[in-house]
This record gives C-alpha cells, structure tokens and sequence, in this order.
C-alpha cells in the first residue's frame, strides 16, 4: 500500500486506512477513547428509538381505524384561529437552535475560550429545558383538553395514545438527562478541570445533543408530519 | 495518541449548515402549512428528513472528518435496520389487508378532529348505531 496518500500521523486514509486499522493488532480508532464509546452508546440507542419507530410504523400500516390528524390536535390558537402545529414547529425550532449553539460550543472549547465555552453550553442546556418545558404543556393539553391516553382518545386509532406517550416520552427523558449532562460539563468547564484533561469532553457532550436533535428530526417528520 | 488531536473547523461551516438546518425545517412545515396531501407530501417530508439527518451527522457531529473505521462502525449496523423497515412494512401491508378484508372495517372512515368534538355538546355515551 506503498502507492496511497500517508497522513502526517502516518496512516493511510480511505480504504487502505480502513484496512490496516482493523487488521493490525492495534488501537482501532484514532480517537478518545470516551468519544469512541459515546458513539457506541449513541448506535445502540438508534436501535432503541428505530424498535419504537417501528413498532408505531407497525400499528400505523395495520390499525384499521382512521389515524388522528396530528395537525389539528397539535395546532395551538394565539387569539385568533389555531395555527395548525405551530407548537411543534416551534419545539423543532428551539432544537435546532440549540444544535447550532452546541456547535460553537465545542468549537470554542478547542479554543481553550473557556468563558465562551461555558456560555454556548449553559444556552444550549437552557434551549433544552425550554423544549422540555414546552413538551409538558404538550402532554398537558393532550391528557386534560383532549383526554388522550396510552389505551384510548377521542378522535380515531387508539394506539395514537401509546405511540405518541412513549415515543415522545422517551425522548423528552433524553432531552432531560441532556440537560443535566450539558450543565455539568459547563460548571467543570468553567472551573478549568479540562485544562489539562483536554476539550474533547465538550465535543462528547456535543455529540449527544446533536444525536437528541436528530432523534427529534425523525419524530417531528414520522410521527408529525406524516 | 490520537491522530486528529480534535475536531477543529472553520466557524463558517457551521453558520452554514445551522441557516440550512432552518431552512430545511422550515421546508417540512411548509408542507403541512400548505396541506399538500398525497405521494407528494411523503416524498417531501422523508426528503427533509433525510438532508437534515445528513447535515447533522456529517457537519454537526464532524462523521466526514472521521477516519473510515469509525464512519463505518457508526453507519453500518444501522443499515440492517432498512431491513427490519422493510420487512415491518410488508408485514403490516398484508396485515392490514386481511383486517379489511376479513374484519368488514372500512378502509375510507374518516377521523375526527378536535373541531368535531369540541363543536358538538352531546356527550360521548349516546351513539347512534
């Protein structure tokens, strides 16, 4: 593999690379090894959240009752008629922005900008709990106004219920935990633990709020749009 | 130790990728605002879906600047999930059918919206059959 491009680390890249990392009796990834194993975290729970999609892609083809409108259920009125969705819209908004804030985040962490660092987090943290915050009025009015529940609603399918509480519970939880993970980082960014340790942890943190926006990505069009 | 100490990028990149992000979003929202219906509104929402998908994995999560043993651990397992969709999809198709077919329901019943509901005052328990 004399012919192929070396890097300055000197391993080759592409295929060639592919090969003579998992063929030499040596360190796989090239990376932390807390960022290797986030990413395995991050693989095994698409498999979790693709079992619910599924599950709700199964019951969705074989109900034989018609599926709820989730665009009239989830319309929201400031006054005047109900903007159809909007809540949700502004839920996808929200994540996205705090995806972007996340970005800066690590980016400024590999900076050693630690002020700015500790900011971008604490925003995307407080993106976070507004989102969740939004997602507790969502289930309010769902259980109260419109009495939907996990056996049963008003308006068609019964597995609506299920799907919606469990789907967009579990990932609520996720957005929750993300939040206390993304506040903890902060504090220790700020107090300079990662001085010596490195930033990637910023980058890992990182990438898990990125994998809870993507995650949202497919609820917001499978579940929502569809 | 590692190779790539970090992953380090210009700022820009990530400017552009967030405006498209929202673009794209908007775009999906779009689609249920103008109540297109139908094959197109499938096309479109998976489309979306999957640029923004690829935008946050590729660029947000840095997968393109990853070396390939990584990339592949991270994409390949979930590829035999198409499989499960795919199987899911057949099974539910024929499911379904045999319900229609066989259980009298009817494939063309309407759902009812919030403004059904709330409108009339009767009380849920008379139904007229």
């Amino acid at each position: 593999m004399s012919g192929t491009a070396v890097n300055e680390a000197g391993l080759h890249s592409g295929v060639p690379g592919l090969v003579d990392d998992w063929s030499a009796d040596k360190q796989a990834y090239h990376v932390p090894w807390g960022k290797a194993m986030m990413w395995i975290f991050l693989v095994s729970d698409t498999f979790i959240f693709t079992c619910f999609l599924t599950g709700y892609l199964n019951v969705r083809l074989t109900t034989t009752q018609p599926w709820p409108p989730q665009s009239e259920i989830f319309a929201l009125s400031f006054g005047g008629d109900p903007i159809p969705l909007i809540l949700i819209a502004i839920m996808t908004f929200i994540l996205i922005t705090s995806s972007g804030t996340m970005a800066l985040a690590v980016n400024m962490g590999y900076r050693k900008d630690k002020k700015k660092t500790f900011w971008f987090i604490v925003a995307t943290a407080a993106l976070g709990a507004s989102f969740v915050g939004m997602q507790a009025f969502e289930w309010t009015k769902l259980i109260v106004d419109e009495s939907v529940r996990p056996w049963g609603n008003p308006f068609g399918a019964p597995q609506f219920g299920s799907v919606f509480f469990m789907i967009t519970g579990f990932h609520g939880l996720h957005v929750s935990a993300g939040v206390i993970y993304l506040l903890w980082v902060a504090f220790r960014v700020k107090r300079g633990y990662y001085d010596d340790k490195g930033y990637e942890i910023v980058e890992i943190a990182g990438l898990y709020w990125h994998f809870v926006d993507l995650v949202w990505v497919f609820i917001f069009a499978l579940f929502y749009l569809l | 130790m590692s190779a790539e100490a970090g992953q380090q990028h210009p700022l820009g990149i990530y400017y552009k990728i967030w405006t498209l992000l929202f673009f794209l979003s908007g775009c999906s929202y779009a689609v249920d605002f103008f109540e297109v219906q139908g094959a197109w509104r499938w096309t479109l929402v998976i489309l979306f879906m999957a640029l923004k998908a690829g935008f946050i994995v590729s660029i947000f999560m840095h997968a393109v600047w990853e070396r390939m043993a990584l990339v592949f651990t991270i994409l390949g397992p979930p590829m035999v999930l198409l499989l499960l969709i795919a199987f899911i999809t057949i099974e539910g198709n024929y499911t379904s059918r045999t319900r229609y077919t066989y259980m009298g329901h009817d494939p063309n019943a309407e759902a009812l919206g919030p403004s059904d509901l709330h409108g009339e005052e009767h009380g849920g328990a008379e139904e007229k059959h």
